[in-house]
């Protein structure tokens, strides 16, 4: 019975794509970017929440950004070769102990690939919109930046119940002896971006160009132009726990 | 006490129960004495380790980790306070709903619901890490939308409001007792649904995510609050060689009916748990996948449902509720299983790694996690300081009796 549905089913003439005028498929393609979220076009049409309104010129949308400057990261994830000298970077500036991170990179390994078997994933905290962490914590230890958008820590009020490490989908968070409070990348705000510095530190350390680092509303910016395409795929890790986050992925 | 002097201030009361308690307490046998001294010890003994962890660093000496920061002294911890609740709950529906056959078990009720928090307390100190921290910006910098910050809230008015209770009932303020219970009962609920919601509100965990964490955790609290009542009031008649009257037979007759009640509940809950969790994103299958036939298997089949539900369950139902001493194996066995249940909770949240669907090798898909010495011992330096205080409300409070007017 199945056999004859199965047969059915492959024997329906093709429509064709040929026919539609090109209008149309845009229009369509729009539409659906814009519903999974697959794509740049769904992650950030999330990210400023105007997903209903479908809006598509980037003029409109930036200025919809709930943050100036609107920090965030794009990796280019192929480029990645693993030299680490991002996290190293990352240690110096940060003073960051052996035992934790703020930066790291995860290898992905698939035996059966087509193509190259071996891919590098580096992760850091993601600076969610709707984060997590922020609402987790009891004591406000840890904020939303109400004008960069970054997630800070305010050490002296962490308490250490350790809720916002166990809140965050990323593994972004670790408890940090020295400090007696939990520690978490802040874009290098306290290090480098409040010092006038443009870069981060691991953006800046990394040789291959894997770590764009920029104003996600400022059109002028690689991260802005990276994210705002819809030729090349850009997607963001866990979307589906609503967290917003603000660093987004690509191939180079 | 038994007389009521006219006269008698409340000053003049209020002195005269601590004179009497203290007498009372210092009357016992040998054998209390010896069993407090033990009890003490293994306090003593469990607060070693604790300061000791405390004074070498947390990630130095306990089995959790980056991946998995909770372990078994968070399980610790909602194992009391879910208990806590869960007699505060119960025996409510004697001394602040006037339920007649639920008040002979009321006093030690709460008592014991005094004790269990602080044997909660007495755990997390050891897990927070900035205890002295917590005090000062939960009152100076509060999170309104964090669960963590409202439990920690409403368990301390709890705390006092049940205090307040068990010193007014002592005095035989009913009234006044009767309003202080009542708060007591909204914050303890309140406070519990929160502990719930500090996991089910978790969005980047599948496991917890939901509503379900919070309602389970209330029903779970009468569950417990059930299993308590019988274990301790049994035992309480035991230790004094007592006979039972028939008002509190009746009355542990009616909590072993709530009791069963509170079991089927959860056993309704925890099915459709796993069924619809089936149905659901893969970080929730796997985490399920683990208890029922993986690391966890042992726990989840033997502790959790056979000891924790389906064996207390039938034997409630075997002993026709009357039967007292199969009650109390049931009332045994359901502890043991109880814990597990938590443990279980706590952790199996935590063990599905954050990337496992990006296929890295850098972490397991399922982490795993065993604690170590220094997080059982402050557990079982809890379990004894709530056994001790026990004993020692029962000698001197000569065994929580209630006159019913």
């Amino acid at each position: 019975m199945f056999k004859e549905i199965k047969k059915f089913l492959l024997n329906q003439p093709d429509e064709g794509v040929d026919k539609v005028p090109e209008e149309t498929r845009r229009e369509f393609l729009k539409i659906g970017l814009i519903i999974t979220g697959v794509f740049a076009g769904g992650s950030i049409f999330s990210v400023v929440s105007k997903v209903a309104e479908g809006l598509a010129t980037p003029e409109e949308l930036h200025k919809s950004y709930p943050y100036k400057p609107h920090y965030s990261m794009v990796f280019k994830m192929d480029k990645c070769i693993d030299c680490e000298r991002c996290v190293e970077a990352c240690r110096a500036t940060n003073n960051v102990p052996e035992y934790g991170w703020r930066t790291k990179i995860l290898e992905i390994y698939d035996e059966k690939a087509l193509d190259q078997k071996r891919i590098f994933m580096p992760i850091l905290c993601n600076h969610c919109n709707n984060p997590p962490c922020v609402r987790a914590c009891p004591t406000r230890a840890t904020i939303k930046d109400p004008q960069t958008g970054i997630v800070k820590m305010v050490s002296y009020k962490c308490i250490g119940c350790k809720t916002c490490m166990v809140a965050c989908p990323y593994n972004a968070r670790y408890f940090n002896e020295e400090k007696r409070a939990i520690d978490k990348c802040d874009f290098c705000w306290e290090t480098r971006l409040s010092k006038g510095e443009k870069l981060t530190a691991c953006a800046a350390a990394c040789p291959a160009g894997v770590r764009i680092f920029g104003d996600l509303s400022n059109p002028a910016s690689e991260v802005y132009q990276i994210v705002h395409q819809l030729g090349k795929p850009v997607w963001t890790l866990k979307p589906e726990t609503g967290a917003k986050p603000n660093v987004f992925y690509t191939m180079g | 006490m038994k007389k009521k002097n006219p006269e008698a201030t409340t000053e003049m009361i209020f002195s005269q129960t601590w004179m009497n308690a203290l007498l009372e307490f210092l009357s016992g046998t040998k054998a209390f004495y010896l069993i407090i001294v033990l009890g003490i010890l293994i306090i003593l003994f469990g607060a070693f380790f604790g300061v000791n962890a405390i004074y070498k660093g947390y990630r130095h000496v306990y089995g959790v980790y980056r991946e998995i920061p909770w372990g078994i002294l968070i399980s610790g911890y909602v194992f009391f306070v879910v208990t806590s609740t869960g007699l505060c709950i119960v025996s409510s529906i004697g001394h602040v709903f006037g339920v007649k056959s639920f008040i002979p078990i009321a006093k030690r009720s709460v008592y014991l619901s005094v004790v269990t928090i602080l044997a909660g307390f007495m755990i997390i100190f050891f897990d927070v890490e900035n205890p002295f921290r917590m005090a000062i910006w939960n009152a100076l910098s509060p999170n309104p939308t964090s669960n963590i910050w409202w439990m920690g809230t409403l368990y301390g008015a709890y705390l006092v409001f049940m205090t307040l209770e068990f010193i007014l009932l002592l005095l035989e303020k009913h009234r006044y007792a009767m309003l202080a219970g009542l708060l007591g009962l909204i914050s303890g609920v309140a406070a519990h649904s929160n502990l719930g919601a500090v996991f089910g509100m978790l969005h980047g965990r599948e496991f917890w995510y939901g509503p379900y964490m919070p309602i389970y955790f209330i029903a779970s609290a009468a569950a417990s609050g059930c299993t308590a009542i019988i274990f301790f009031t049994y035992l309480g008649y035991k230790i004094t060689n007592e006979k039972m009257d028939k008002a509190m037979e009746l009355s542990l007759q009616a909590v072993g009916k709530i009791w069963a009640l509170c079991l089927a509940i959860l056993m309704f809950f925890t099915a459709w748990k796993f069924i619809t969790g089936f149905a659901g994103g893969e970080g929730k299958v796997l985490a399920q996948m683990e208890l029922i036939k993986g690391k966890y298997v042992v726990n989840f089949w033997f502790f959790e449902i056979f000891l924790g539900l389906l064996a207390p369950f039938f034997l409630l139902l075997i002993s026709g509720f009357r039967n007292l001493n199969q009650m109390f194996v049931a009332s045994l066995l359901a502890f043991i299983g109880i814990f597990f249940m938590r443990v279980d909770l706590v952790v199996l949240g935590q063990v599905v790694s954050h990337f496992f669907e990006y296929k890295v090798t850098d972490y397991p898909v399922i982490l795993s996690y065993s604690p170590t010495i220094y997080e059982i011992m402050p557990v079982m330096a809890a379990i004894s300081f709530a056994f001790v205080a026990f004993l020692i409300g029962e000698k001197v409070f000569k065994g929580h009796k209630t006159e019913i007017h």
